[in-house]
């Protein structure tokens, strides 16, 4: 981690202003404000319940909160839906698997491709040499996604059939797909044994290092958030509990009491 | 699985099975079967309705979209070309059908803004109003059928560029024609980044959305065009098949038959459409003859439609539980067994396609 990165960590890229979001009574994000810069692995922790997916839920625009804002490259995203937000430049996987389980790997990857594929429904009816070029192109970089992520031998099969991990996996090359600016990845390791999870952190360091790719995940597993995150925001019961690079977090006593001490098994 | 192209998008399999086909439609077909029967009550009505059933795979197959309504856009599009043709003389018939399968893709529209709020059942109810309405306003406004008082209208000559198209095997032409351009735009469509974004709205709307679809625009837009297809095949239908426009044609229970056929041809798929149509088309006819044959006239007819329903519901209900793919489906596997001996289901080892 400390060689010089192509990549290195800018100013802030991703805003959260004062954010608090209420379903009915249960307070799931009290006043939250963090910063994502630009290029960095951002890691988010927390115990269950805490309020991690629901705020990567806000940033994507799937939940609107009640109070506050995101800034993102000095734009408000506010009350915009997520194929919106997804144009500006924000991509993300789901912690309960959200892939499209009777399409193919290939077909799922593609659909990541969505924003770079602008013909129209005329222009794909009658094939257009157009849209032609265009299907081609955007095949040819999911092959590449494909073979990067070492899932070629199953690149016709329906993800609903495949296992577990190979899933998460598949949705993982669903949002590097798109070449967004910042990848929100919810669990991404989660269910993983320990050989997995080391695959998984390569890719998402791969991506990071090579195309600068601003990453934010959820993740349980302290080993690899120490390893790979150069930032960590700790949440608990909706609430910042520490913001900070990793050493520092975890001697925080805070952290300990609320989520190190609990989870540590 | 997917195939080196041949030819454009196409696999070899896929051209030499359009060649096929097209030899049958064009070559075997006109010039081996004489009688107008085959035409009249086989051929045609099995093309239009295979072509309204692509609309309803649209929708619902692809898109996820429970609706139930085709009967109506059928009824708004026949409605349309009968107008266009009355008030327009001059216009080719298939430039007639072309508005109004437009005309009939407003109404999708119109009808389709349900699905932005409610799904599933209550999806379907509510596009059920398509059908109630479409053939309420036809019938409240005189002018939709040209203040004709008898109930029952002609539908205008086939007429293109002045060549009339009238006798069983002409008007099979057409719409043997039409339905093969139509049948080539859909493929191209639903293999297409179009029917990837209907596909993931229907297995995973969060994540469609947050793949930059937007749901508004994937699913009026599926709306629209199943209601265009379906209101060039209801144009068809009424102007090849029934020759007649009256409303009661187009009434529930052809709406209830074209989900059917999307359901037992297989959801998802456009030979589904043709396979599907082709059975509820043709399964009546074979139970009828069949009955008659047996039973030599001694069975009631009544008895004999209501064997077809119970036989109708049983297939369906057995269809959506094991085979929710359809006959189509079923077809591919049997024939994938024949020809590999594989295990269905089973990825091909990295057998990956060269795009270029
Ligand atoms: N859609 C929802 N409806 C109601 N409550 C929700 C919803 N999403 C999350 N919550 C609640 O918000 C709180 C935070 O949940 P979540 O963000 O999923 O936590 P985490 O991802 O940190 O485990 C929980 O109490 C959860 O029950
Ligand atoms: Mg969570």
């Amino acid at each position: 981690m400390t060689q010089v990165r192509n990549f290195p960590i800018g100013g802030p890229l991703l805003e959260v202003q004062h954010i608090s979001l209420r379903f009915g009574g249960v307070k799931a994000i009290t006043d939250t404000s963090f910063n994502v810069l630009e290029h960095e692995i951002r890691a988010i922790i927390g115990p269950n319940g805490a309020g991690k997916s629901s705020l990567l839920n806000c940033i994507n625009g799937i939940y609107k909160p009640q109070e506050g804002k995101i800034v993102f490259k000095g734009e408000v995203l506010d009350k915009i839906s997520p194929n919106i937000i997804a144009q500006k430049g924000i991509s993300r996987t789901f912690q309960n698997l959200a892939l499209f389980k009777r399409m193919s790997v290939i077909d799922n990857i593609l659909v990541g491709r969505k924003l770079h594929m602008d013909c129209n429904f005329l222009q794909v009816a009658f094939q257009t040499p157009r849209a032609r070029q265009e299907e081609e192109e955007n095949r040819e970089r999911c092959e590449e996604l494909v073979e990067f992520l070492e899932i070629t031998d199953i690149r016709d099969t329906p993800v609903g059939k495949l296992p577990y991990g190979l899933q998460k996996k598949v949705e993982l090359g669903r949002a590097l797909a798109t070449e967004a600016d910042i990848l929100l990845l919810d669990e991404p390791m989660a269910g993983m044994n320990v050989e997995e999870k080391r695959e998984m952190c390569r890719f998402i360091l791969k991506v990071n290092d090579e195309l600068g790719t601003t990453m934010v995940l959820i993740e349980h597993d302290m080993g690899v958030v120490m390893d790979i995150s150069d930032n960590v925001v700790v949440l608990d019961y909706g609430k910042i509990i520490a913001d900070g690079p990793p050493e520092e977090v975890r001697t925080n006593q805070d952290v300990i009491d609320a989520y190190l001490g609990v989870a540590h098994d | 699985m997917t195939d080196k192209p041949v030819f454009m998008t196409y696999s070899r399999s896929d051209v030499t099975n359009f060649a096929v086909l097209m030899i049958l439609a064009f070559a075997v077909v006109p010039f081996t079967i004489e009688t107008d029967y085959w035409y009249s009550s086989i051929l045609i009505p099995w093309l239009c309705l295979a072509l309204a059933a692509i609309g309803q795979q649209f929708v619902m197959g692809y898109a996820g979209q429970l609706a139930l309504g085709a009967a109506g856009f059928m009824a708004a599009g026949a409605f349309a070309c009968y107008n266009i043709e009355l008030r327009i003389p001059w216009m080719p018939f298939p430039l007639s059908l072309l508005f109004s399968g437009i005309i009939a893709a407003a109404f999708g529209v119109l009808f389709g803004l349900p699905s932005l709020r409610v799904r599933g059942i209550y999806l379907m109810v509510a596009t059920l109003a398509s059908q109630f309405f479409i053939i309420w306003m036809i019938d409240k406004f005189g002018w939709f059928k040209n203040y004709d008082t008898s109930g029952i209208i002609t539908a205008q000559d086939i007429m293109i560029f002045g060549v009339p198209f009238t006798s069983p095997m002409q008007m099979y032409l057409v719409v043997a024609v039409v339905v093969t351009i139509l049948t080539i735009l859909a493929v191209n469509m639903t293999r297409g980044s179009v029917g990837r974004n209907w596909m993931a709205v229907r297995d995973m709307d969060i994540a469609a959305e947050s793949m930059g679809i937007s749901l508004l625009r994937a699913k009026l837009q599926a709306f629209a065009l199943s209601a265009f297809y379906c209101g060039v095949a209801g144009a068809l239908f009424a102007f090849t098949y029934l020759k007649s426009l009256e409303p009661v044609a187009f009434d529930i229970k052809l709406s209830f038959s074209i989900l059917f056929m999307v359901i037992l041809g297989g959801l998802g798929t456009i030979n589904g459409a043709f396979v599907g149509a082709a059975f509820i088309l043709l399964f009546p006819v074979v139970l009828n003859t069949a009955g008659n044959a047996w039973f030599h006239g001694t069975i009631d007819a009544t008895i004999i439609s209501a064997i077809e329903q119970v036989v109708f519901g049983a297939l369906i209900i057995l269809f959506l539980i094991y085979e929710p793919l359809g006959m189509a489906k079923l077809w591919e596997n049997t024939k994938q067994r024949l020809l590999d001996r594989r295990p269905v289901g089973e990825a091909r080892p990295n057998k990956k396609p060269k795009t270029g």
